[in-house]
Parts: C-alpha cells; structure tokens; sequence
C-alpha cells in the first residue's frame, strides 16, 4: 500500500501545495520524480486538483497554454532531466507572453551517485535561461515555499515562464550502493 | 523519384464541411497549413492558431478541454505535428475527456518544406495508434461519403475521438492570423469565459 501525504512528510511539500491552492492552480501535470513524491500525494488526493501524468514533459508546458486560455491555472513538476525535453515547447509561452509556472527537482548535482546525471543536470539554468525562463534555486526547505510564492507571482501576474529548482541539497541522493 | 498515389479529399473542403457544425466548439490548429486553413475556412474569435512549438497542439487541446468541461474542443492538425507528439494520444487517452476530438488532416507529407515524405506515407497508422492508445473511437475520411461523417463523429458524440482524413496537397494561397502571440490569447480569453 502506498503510504500517506502525512507519512512523507519532506519539510516543504504542505507548504507548496498551500500555497498553490491559494494561487488557484487547479491543474498539475507530472512525468514524476522521487523528489515529487510527498507533492503528488498531496494533489492526488485533493479532489479540487487534477493531477496529469504525461509521456513526456513538454505536453505540460502545450497543456498549461491550453489551460490558461480555457481560464485555468496549472503547473508542470518534473525532475531536472526533463528540463531539456521541454527547449522548443518553451517557445509557446515566451511566444504568447502567457504563465508558465514550473518546479523542477535537481539530480546531477553534489553528492550525485550517477554521473549519467551530471549533464542535462549541470545544463538546467544555462538551458532555461536560454530560452527566457526565469529561474531561482532553493538550497534549504525553508527556501522552497518563499521561493514558489515569487515563481507563482512572477507567471500569474507578470505573464512569465518561471522555474523553481528544488537543490538536491533539499532533496538528498540517491543511493547506487551495490 | 517515387511517387505516391494521393487522394483526391481537398483539405479545406474537410475543413469547411466539419466546421459547418462547429456551434459553439473551441478550435486549436497546429502550425503551418492547418492554421492557415483554419483561419481562411472558420475565423472565429474562439480559434487557438499555432505558429511554433511543433507537437504541442493536442496537449493545448487537452489543457483546454480540462478548463472548458462544457464545450467541445476539436484539435486540427496535421500528421508531422501529430507524429511529433504521438505520446499525447495516451494522456489523452487515460484522461478520457469527453469533449476532446482530434481531426488530423493527413497528406503523407512535409508539404511547407518541400514535399518530404511523411511517415503516413509508410505503415505507420494514426487511427491505429488512437486506438491502441485507448480512444474511444477513431476513423479515416478517404472519400466524399466519409467525409459527411465527420461532423457528428467528431462534434456530437463523446470523446475522445481521433479522426485521420487522407487529402490531398494544398492548392489554396496560405491566409494567415494575427502572428501576434499576447494579442491571440488576449482575443481567446475575452471571446472564451472562464469555466
């Protein structure tokens, strides 16, 4: 059985899924990581939320456009590899000048125990900052929440493509102990 | 040079005989031609017209169908875009909206850059793979007769429903929409009330 919300508490989910509720995102699109795992469960079972899970990552940034004209608010989670899947999809919001809102959980960074995720990983802000994404990183739990607050203001109410990196600081490793 | 033998359904003429029955359905078009036929055959305020981000139409469709529970929202792509994010049709399918329909108008083709063959033109079947991908339903308009069942299949009955009309080139002079990004959403949003 799956465990409960309350049972993966990670220190910054509660406080990220509030503060999405009260912004009024109704709609959260997913290729998941385990960094994510407390955050889904919470969307999961909150039947106000529609939690999508997707093939690949840049239908979420296509269904956030979709969702923004239909009137709804919605935000794409996904772990730092899927970052780069989503370089040509960005040209949709940075065209349209409309939100875009993301939270992205690191791999590839310090105390990272498979070096196949050291390039796309090392690449994320170079590459969102190339196509326009503003990007802030959360190095503590405590950061993650005032961080989210501001990528939250800085989509719906500025129009901008936002991006909040969780640091795998925050998230711990992964262990490949054989 | 090989050549292909094509079918004789002009593209806009699908279009127009679909949209005839549009009533109050939100309309999203995948870039390039479909766009522009969509703009030339149904202008309406409640359109959404692609111009980039080449695979991303059928999520926005399905993003839109979410917002919009209580209208039909019918995608109009073509088979390179539809190719492109081929991976859609399962998210769609496992999110079973009721009011999402999809109509892909399939020339085997990359016509807007030179005629390349498209993967169509092969094996590859789209109405095949919406099936396989748990659509309710899927079907393909190779001739007048089906193409007078278009409109109910994809406008009346519930969804998610996918399907391919076999046409032919373009013969008609691209009419282009507003290529002014903010400026469409802003005309969407103020014709489209929030759900």
């Amino acid at each position: 059985m799956s465990q409960t919300a309350a049972q993966i508490d990670d220190g910054w989910s509660r406080q990220v899924y509030a503060l999405a509720r009260l912004a009024g995102i109704t709609l959260v699109t997913t290729v998941p990581d385990a960094g994510l795992t407390a955050l889904l469960r919470l969307c999961v079972d909150d039947d106000d939320m529609r939690l999508v899970t997707l093939s690949t990552e840049e239908e979420g940034i296509g269904m956030a456009y979709g969702a923004w004209l239909g009137g709804t608010r919605a935000l794409l989670c996904l772990q730092s590899s899927g970052t780069g899947n989503c370089i040509n999809a960005l040209a949709l919001p940075a065209f349209a000048q409309c939100p875009c809102l993301m939270l992205v959980t690191m791999r590839g960074q310090e105390g990272e125990g498979n070096p196949a995720q050291f390039p796309m990983g090392g690449a994320v802000r170079a590459v969102f900052e190339a196509m326009g994404v503003v990007c802030m990183e959360a190095m503590t739990k405590e950061e993650v929440a005032p961080l989210f607050g501001q990528a939250e203001q800085l989509a719906f109410n500025d129009g901008k493509t936002a991006a909040l990196l969780i640091s795998q600081q925050v998230i711990g490793t992964k262990s490949f102990v054989k | 040079m090989m050549t292909r033998d094509r079918s004789a359904l002009k593209r806009r003429e699908v279009l127009a005989n679909v949209l005839a029955a549009r009533g109050d359905a939100l309309v999203v078009s995948g870039l390039g031609t479909s766009t522009y036929d969509l703009f030339a055959m149904s202008p309406a305020a409640e359109n959404v017209y692609f111009w980039n981000a080449m695979g991303l139409t059928v999520p926005a469709g399905l993003g839109l169908a979410i917002a919009q529970p209580g209208r039909r929202v019918l995608v109009v792509t073509g088979d390179g875009e539809m190719m492109m994010g081929i991976g859609s049709l399962c998210v769609i399918a496992a999110q079973a909206p009721a009011n999402l329909s999809i109509l892909v108008l399939d020339n085997e083709e990359f016509e807007e850059t030179g005629g390349q063959a498209g993967l169509t033109a092969g094996a590859p079947d789209i109405a095949g793979i919406a099936l396989g991908s748990g659509f309710t339903s899927a079907m393909v308009a190779r001739d007048a007769g089906d193409v007078g069942k278009l409109a109910s299949f994809l406008l009346q009955q519930p969804g998610p429903a996918l399907a391919v009309a076999k046409v032919g080139p373009s013969t008609d002079e691209p009419v282009y929409p507003s290529m002014d990004g903010p400026e469409l959403v802003r005309r969407f949003r103020a014709a489209v009330p929030g759900d």
